[in-house]
């Protein structure tokens, strides 16, 4: 992972001049548009204080939510951030089942653009499905990526680089660890992308062998099956969530052994910086990635990357609305120029 | 390319002290009666600064100096992009049926005005608003004109005009030489 | 009918020939080469200066959606497509519907397959009745319908023992047992090859160990029986090891690797491109390179196309919901010429391995155009660069990631019992 950015997907999400006009993966986004994310949402965040929220950026655009998978959370700070925006947001829930057919989907989403939306947010079970719907849906509907299977999870990655950011500073000098079930991780996926091209030097990976994907130690990441030695002195670790399921398709023998070994708890916390920050993208299962009084301690950062989500999002959707525009005004002029 | 060259452009502090003048007596014409002063990022905010503290001083304005930013309410935002270095507006008093002086460096389309305008009207409805600008370029593209000003300039097409600051406030006339494309 | 091709260059490497040559047809056999054949009157004549003539190929896996997944193509649309592609033999693996376990179906495909009058179907049935791997199929019986094997494709049998009873059959019955090895617990809901570029866009890996695990199981089994075996499609380096080993300990054993896998690595999924979904999946370079090497060698003596159509619907999805397969009999020669450019192996052994190769280990009389052998030729131009588009891709499946790109190497003329069956 982290191998050279790939050019061509790059390509899909960006307009001809480097904007943004898509956002479905950190992969082949330039350092420079992804500290740009990042300013642009701690300007976001500083109008947070104002007693008027909202602005106009979005107004008279229509954003649906297209969630495949369930998600209270994550679809509620999506709407916020469109409604911030003055966008008109739709919430659509469609739940599939596992055998659900790709013609099924394609139909949904021709459906929803005969009714002239302007924006899709994903979430879908398959990784790949934000690239098929960016590829296959015309390209003037911004597609943001809420999750798609393993694969990615962008806007929470920004989220988390944002948070570490506000608390630490610059990447550059920072040691970060990720811990627990990244083999499924779309969150691990997108983070780990994401710290390497913003330039920490130090990334790390805890976990046992069972949920570490093959080939993860390309490319300066370090990977250890012991708390002990992979916290050794990091200043961010980031707990991912332990799904039961695991328990049942052999990949560990029980949430109890996980505890023992993985769970972040003040003793193991210790091994980090005293200063270190911790972080986990929700929701917890309490005691078992981590304690209950780590998760609500002084360490803990949690609550700040529930709120700086919204920022991020609403930077990232003005971003790629405003791509999205440049590209049809572009084409507009273009088509003005021909005989 | 750009080139700085010669106009006859009278020096900041000399514009502020037009300024002055000719607001204090617009004020008391129309009976305004302790407006709030607010400045727009970046350059209104540098003179909106001295402004404010010779009204203060005179005892004209009493309220604390408000700032405000219009990178969000552009009309232009999905050419340009947004500027990530926004800063936050910041109203220290609620400008709810209050007479605002609103300062800005340059008016040149008169769409920052508008825009500015737009974000004042979120936060409240002011009693009125009074437009200062350092420099009135008779370039409106809307029908906004300044109330105050301390020059008019009218430039070549190819000309800009800048203020830079925010110590040792300065205007400079750059002239655009593009490349034919 | 007779027909005279003049000023080829002849390659069969059956018959160790590389010559140019003029060949007589007549009554749809090979009836003269070289100076004997210029001295007969023809009907018809082809010019074939500058082009290649070689036997028909003889593909050894070739996806006929007929009977049961006409959408996705016909015997007519098929065995069309594979004329266009110099194949004129073709095996088609029991995946219709219903399976090829009985007569009739057995029957009626090839009857279609000779109503259509394009290449010829050799079809190999189902070991097990409908696949399912629990009871033995009739093989004798559709050994006389024409069947020229029996597998049961990638789906398991109930357990280890009904797969030696069916191989213990096949071996009593002379029929030749085509294996495709994988773990289908190893191999679990894995769509992709498990590396780098599975960890990147979290598709699900599948790792070597799905293929070489069966693969050293199967060998064993194929060694305690005597049954003729022939594996198709390896995609890994140490199944290519594996068979090697168990030829030099005296195992009458062939296998075979597709086009695809001879051409690409998993890098090509990397933007989710499902038209590279494939199965085996397309693996690593070394993997690649060592089947390259294994079909220079000639421990691996056929290079199959893995012909499968599909319609559009199947292939427009997120990666992991897409049907696998690819629709490759039409590039099967240009890809094989480029093995050719890279060096992996000359001309002459290309042919070897797309003619006599596939129709020794399938043991049918094909493969070769020897004086008195059908006329079932290809007539290549290696050289002519062209577009494969909507309009010069004959099969009903559009799923080939070639498609709008230039190729070079074009299949000419197809004659199958000395007609023609496709010109370009």
């Amino acid at each position: 992972m982290g191998l050279a950015a790939i050019k061509d997907s790059s390509n899909i999400q960006l307009t001809d001049n480097g904007q943004l006009r898509h956002f479905l993966s950190i992969e082949g986004l330039p350092k420079a548009l992804l500290t740009e994310i990042l300013d642009t949402a701690d300007s976001f965040i500083s109008m947070e204080q104002q007693s008027v929220k909202k602005v106009p950026l979005l107004r008279g655009k229509t954003v649906v939510n297209l969630f495949f998978e369930s998600s209270t959370r994550t679809r509620t700070t999506f709407e916020l951030a469109a409604k911030r925006l003055s966008a008109d947001v739709l919430n659509l829930n469609i739940s599939t089942s596992a055998t659900s057919k790709g013609e099924t989907l394609l139909d949904t989403l021709k459906n929803l653009e005969a009714m002239a939306s302007d924006m899709f947010v994903v979430r879908h079970s398959q990784s790949g499905a934000a690239h098929f719907i960016a590829e296959k849906v015309t390209p003037n509907i911004a597609i943001i990526n809420a999750g798609d299977g393993r694969h990615a999870h962008p806007t929470q990655a920004m989220l988390d680089t944002l948070t570490v950011r506000r608390h630490k500073g610059d990447f550059k000098q920072l040691s970060v660890a990720i811990v627990g079930d990244i083999l499924h991780s779309r969150v691990a996926r997108s983070l780990i992308q994401a710290f390497t091209t913003l330039g920490v030097p130090d990334l790390r990976l805890i976990a046992p062998n069972t949920l570490l994907p093959v080939n993860v130690d390309a490319l300066g990441l370090r990977v250890f099956n012991r708390m002990a030695d992979g916290l050794k002195d990091v200043d961010v670790v980031i707990m991912l969530r332990l799904q039961y399921e695991r328990m049942q398709t052999a990949l560990l023998p029980s949430q109890h052994e996980f505890y023992q070994l993985y769970g972040l708890t003040r003793d193991k916390l210790k091994y980090a910086k005293p200063d270190a920050i911790v972080m986990h993208p929700g929701p917890i299962n309490r005691g078992v990635e981590i304690s209950s009084d780590v998760a609500d301690g002084k360490q803990s950062v949690i609550l700040d990357q529930v709120s700086n989500g919204i920022a991020v999002r609403m930077a990232v959707m003005s971003m790629t609305m405003g791509g999205q525009m440049t590209q049809q005004s572009d084409s507009l002029k273009r088509l003005g120029d021909e005989p | 390319m750009c080139e700085e060259s010669p106009v006859a452009l009278e020096e900041v502090n000399a514009l502020q002290e037009i300024i002055f003048k000719k607001l204090t007596a617009y004020l008391q014409i129309k009976a305004i009666d302790n407006p709030i002063v607010i400045g727009i990022h970046t350059g209104g905010v540098w003179l909106a600064k001295k402004l404010h503290a010779q009204l203060s001083q005179k005892g004209i304005v009493s309220e604390p100096l408000g700032t405000l930013d219009i990178s969000f309410y552009r009309d232009d935002f999905t050419r340009v992009g947004l500027n990530p270095k926004v800063k936050p507006s910041d109203f220290p008093v609620p400008t709810e049926g209050r007479h605002v002086v609103l300062v800005d460096d340059v008016l040149m389309s008169g769409r920052t005005i508008r825009a500015a305008m737009n974000v004042l009207f979120e936060y409240g409805r002011p009693a009125s608003i009074t437009l200062v600008t350092l420099l009135d370029l008779n370039a409106a593209e809307l029908p906004i004109k300044a109330d105050i000003t301390g020059q008019q300039l009218n430039l070549e097409r190819n000309q800009r005009v800048k203020l830079t600051g925010p110590e040792n406030l300065k205007l400079t006339i750059k002239t655009i030489t593009t490349q034919a494309s | 009918m007779s027909l005279l091709i003049t000023g080829g260059r002849i390659i069969d490497p059956a018959n160790r020939v590389d010559t140019v040559a003029d060949i007589y047809i007549s009554e749809g056999k090979v009836a003269a080469i070289g100076d004997q054949a210029s001295t007969f009157q023809a009907k018809q004549t082809i010019d074939a200066t500058g082009l290649i003539i070689c036997p028909g190929f003889v593909d050894l896996f070739f996806y006929i959606p007929e009977p049961g997944y006409e959408q996705k193509g016909t015997v007519e649309s098929e065995t069309k497509a594979a004329a266009a592609g110099g194949v004129t033999s073709l095996c088609c693996p029991p995946a219709t519907s219903p399976v090829i376990d009985s007569t009739s179906i057995a029957t009626s495909i090839q009857k279609l397959a000779s109503q259509s009058g394009y290449s010829r179907i050799w079809p190999i049935a189902a070991m097990t009745m409908g696949l399912k791997g629990a009871q033995l199929s009739e093989m004798a019986t559709l050994k006389k319908a024409g069947c020229i094997g029996v597998t049961n494709m990638r789906y398991p049998f109930d357990n280890t023992r009904v797969l030696l009873r069916c191989l213990e059959y096949a071996a009593s019955q002379d029929m030749t047992a085509f294996l495709q090895s994988i773990d289908l617990f190893l191999e679990q809901e894995g769509c992709v090859h498990n590396g780098p570029f599975s960890t990147r866009l979290g598709l699900p890996g599948i790792p070597e160990t799905a293929e070489t695990v069966a693969l050293a199981r199967d060998l064993l089994l194929v060694e305690q029986t005597g049954v003729r075996a022939h594996f198709s499609q390896l995609s890994t380096a140490r199944s290519v090891d594996m068979i090697a080993d168990a030829q030099a300990r005296g195992l009458k054993i062939t296998a075979d690797a597709s086009i695809h896998h001879l051409l690409s690595t998993d890098e090509c999924i990397k933007n989710f491109n499902c038209l590279y979904h494939i199965q085996p999946p397309l693996r690593d370079k070394t993997d690649r390179e060592r089947l390259r090497e294994g079909i220079s060698e000639g421990v691996l003596t056929a290079i199959s196309s893995q012909h499968q159509p599909h319609e559009t619907a199947a292939k427009m999805a997120p990666f992991a919901e897409t049907a696998p397969g690819i629709s490759g009999v039409e590039t099967l020669l240009p890809l094989a010429l480029e093995l050719v450019d890279n060096g992996v192996f000359g001309l002459s052994t290309m042919i070897a391995r797309l003619t006599c190769g596939p129709a020794d280990a399938a043991d049918i009389n094909a493969g070769n155009i020897g004086i008195g052998q059908r006329a079932d030729i290809c007539i290549f131009d290696p050289k002519e660069r062209w577009l494969l588009s909507a309009e010069t891709l004959h099969s009903k499946g559009k799923n080939t990631p070639y498609l709008n790109t230039m190729l070079k190497g074009r299949v000419r003329y197809t004659l199958v019992e000395g007609r023609r069956v496709f010109q370009s």
